[in-house]
């Protein structure tokens, strides 16, 4: 095993879970040599579309493998191993990744390692901040989780009761016909920064400008958050207000983001406080939110931790968080799984992932 | 005289005082600059009274909590009895194993009477747990700001969800330890067996979410 975990080792990782196919390879050493990716994008007014995004992932996945060699200037016969995701994820895009990096698997009999997409974003955070245990906040269209590292597990410290909070945010997004393109969180965030500003009147919350805030309720039970009641609630309340000119959709948009951001960023605190951690992450797409890593980097000062550097490596979904997360597996193990294990599911919890590449 | 802060929790800062001559702490929820001001304020107010409530009841349902001596509304903060020993925590890390059983049997046990008199805690961890003078069956609960009234099976199952998730991803290989806790629980709360099933129900409901992207 010694021989092939020389540093020189290349991965070719491939990603397409959501609405993102990206192919990339690294080098054990953890140099990024290439990263390419294509993202669908759905019309505004609609949210998923399995069938759609399995067929673009399919369409690009191939330019997109040979773009990876191409700019990472090496060969297929210089690839030591090839990684997909496993899962968590829709089925039909999963399935595209997947099937790519089979085909090109057993064409040049080279291992092929299977990924959790949840451990991916943590591993290439972990590399890309040098922050070695961070306490993970993890949040995207289909997950919320805040995750802390213990004895070769990713725990899962707190969840969504419900749905996720970008399923949640895209659902709002719709109600107000906002456009999905780059995102529907991305023209939400845009939205809620012409919110009308005023200079904070005391009574806490430090300075800052801040809105007119409509009260929203607030979701956090213990470790856990639900969004499903604020959305129902928003949904509920809205028509009349924009229709009254009771609030602006940039108010509401201001309002949900300031309400669910702050039971976010609660959670995460209360997982650092337990588990004494100095750093956190701000992981998968709503990770992007600038109002959301102000409030994380704040709340981080307060108690002498750090948020890692928001970092498109592992932020967002691509191929080389896919790849590398392979490779050190792969570099310790030694040995790929049995073709028959080699399959993918939507459902893959974070903590059934036994981290057996990590000795702290 | 500069205040001594004790401790920085999840949501508190934890201030060494006296009052009348004895010890005591002042549990300051203080404002959090990273959130809106009005979300701030509404859960820092709220939380503290709720939290000076549930104390006063969980001591009426005869489970140790620290005395409430004083609220100081404007500031959000309680002036609480001084509970003198480690957190649950810190002991589980330090102690041999005889002596982290008995803090997971008093552990159950003082969930069990919580529960009886439906309050559930809201967040079981071993941070919110002390032993006064480090004696395995001197478990004091604290930090009740998440606590509620309820009667409700399917609550005090969550409350052993969270309690359970606390303690696997912070206590090497607890398995056993919660188990342990779960067995005492079991044993001394009138409806044990009935919520201790409900939580496997709980914690499939965990893992038959399904995630996408
Ligand atoms: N009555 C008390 N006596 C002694 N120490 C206390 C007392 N209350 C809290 N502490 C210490 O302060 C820490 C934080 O208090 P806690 O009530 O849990 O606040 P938070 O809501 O911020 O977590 C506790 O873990 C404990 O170490
Ligand atoms: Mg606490």
């Amino acid at each position: 095993m010694a021989a092939r975990a020389d540093l020189g080792l290349l991965a070719l990782g491939f990603e397409g879970s959501a609405n993102k196919i990206g192919v990339g390879v690294v080098r054990l050493d953890g140099a990024i040599l290439s990263n390419p990716r294509r993202t669908f994008i759905t019309p505004a007014g609609q949210g998923f579309l399995p069938r759609e995004t399995a067929t673009h992932h399919q369409q690009h996945v191939v330019e997109l493998a040979a773009a990876a060699l191409r700019e990472a200037g090496v060969t297929m016969a210089q690839i030591g191993l090839i990684c997909y995701t496993k899962g968590p994820g829709m089925g039909a895009p999963l399935r595209a990744a997947a099937v790519a990096a089979r085909t090109l698997a057993a064409l040049w009999r080279k291992p092929l390692i299977p990924v959790n997409h949840c451990v991916a974003h943590i591993e290439m955070g972990r590399l890309a901040t040098g922050k070695a245990r961070p306490v993970v906040l993890y949040v995207s269209g289909g997950n919320t989780q805040v995750i802390a590292y213990l004895n070769q597990r990713y725990h899962i410290f707190g969840e969504t009761i419900d749905i996720a909070v970008g399923n949640m945010l895209d659902r709002f997004a719709r109600l107000l016909n906002l456009s999905n393109d780059p995102s529907p969180g991305y023209n939400i965030e845009q939205l809620a920064k012409s919110a009308p500003r005023a200079a904070a009147a005391g009574g806490g919350g430090g300075g800052g400008e801040h809105g007119r805030l409509v009260e929203l309720p607030y979701g956090v039970f213990g470790m856990d958050v639900s969004f499903s009641g604020i959305l129902s609630h928003i949904q509920a309340i809205a028509p009349a207000l924009l229709a009254s000119g009771g609030a602006t959709a940039a108010e509401l948009c201001y309002a949900l983001q300031e309400t669910v951001f702050a039971m976010l960023v609660e959670v995460t605190e209360r997982a650092l406080a337990h588990c004494g951690g100095d750093s956190v992450l701000l992981v998968g797409g709503v990770g992007c939110n600038e109002r959301l890593q102000q409030m994380m980097r704040d709340m981080c000062a307060d108690r002498g931790a750090v948020l890692g550097a928001m970092d498109e490596r592992y932020c967002v979904d691509n191929g080389a968080m896919i790849a590398w997360t392979g490779m050190v597996d792969y570099a310790r193990s030694g040995r790929a799984p049995e073709w028959a294990e080699l399959y993918c599911t939507q459902r893959f919890r974070t903590d059934e992932v036994h981290v057996h590449w990590r000795d702290d | 005289m500069e205040p001594v802060l004790l401790a920085q929790g999840a949501e508190a800062r934890v201030y060494a005082a006296r009052l009348n001559g004895s010890p005591t702490v002042v549990k300051e929820r203080f404002a959090k600059a990273y959130r809106h001001p009005d979300i701030d304020y509404r859960l820092r107010s709220t939380r503290m009274a709720q939290e000076a409530k549930m104390l006063l009841r969980a001591r009426q349902a005869g489970v140790r909590a620290p005395t409430v001596h004083f609220a100081d509304m404007q500031a959000c903060a309680l002036h609480l009895e001084h509970v003198d020993g480690p957190t649950a925590k810190r002991f589980i890390q330090e102690r041999t194993v005889e002596e982290v059983h008995a803090v997971a049997t008093a552990i159950g046990e003082a969930v069990a009477k919580l529960h009886d008199a439906d309050i559930v805690h809201g967040d079981l961890t071993t941070s919110n747990m002390l032993l006064r003078g480090g004696a395995a069956d001197q478990l004091v609960m604290i930090d009740f700001g998440l606590g509620q009234f309820t009667t409700l099976v399917k609550d005090k199952a969550v409350d052993l969800y969270v309690c359970e998730k606390a303690f696997l991803s912070t206590h090497p290989s607890s398995d056993a330890l919660f188990a342990h806790m779960l067995d005492a629980y079991k044993a001394s709360s009138r409806h044990g067996a009935e919520v201790v099933s409900h939580l496997d129900k709980v914690r499939a409901r965990g893992r038959k979410k399904i995630c996408l992207g």
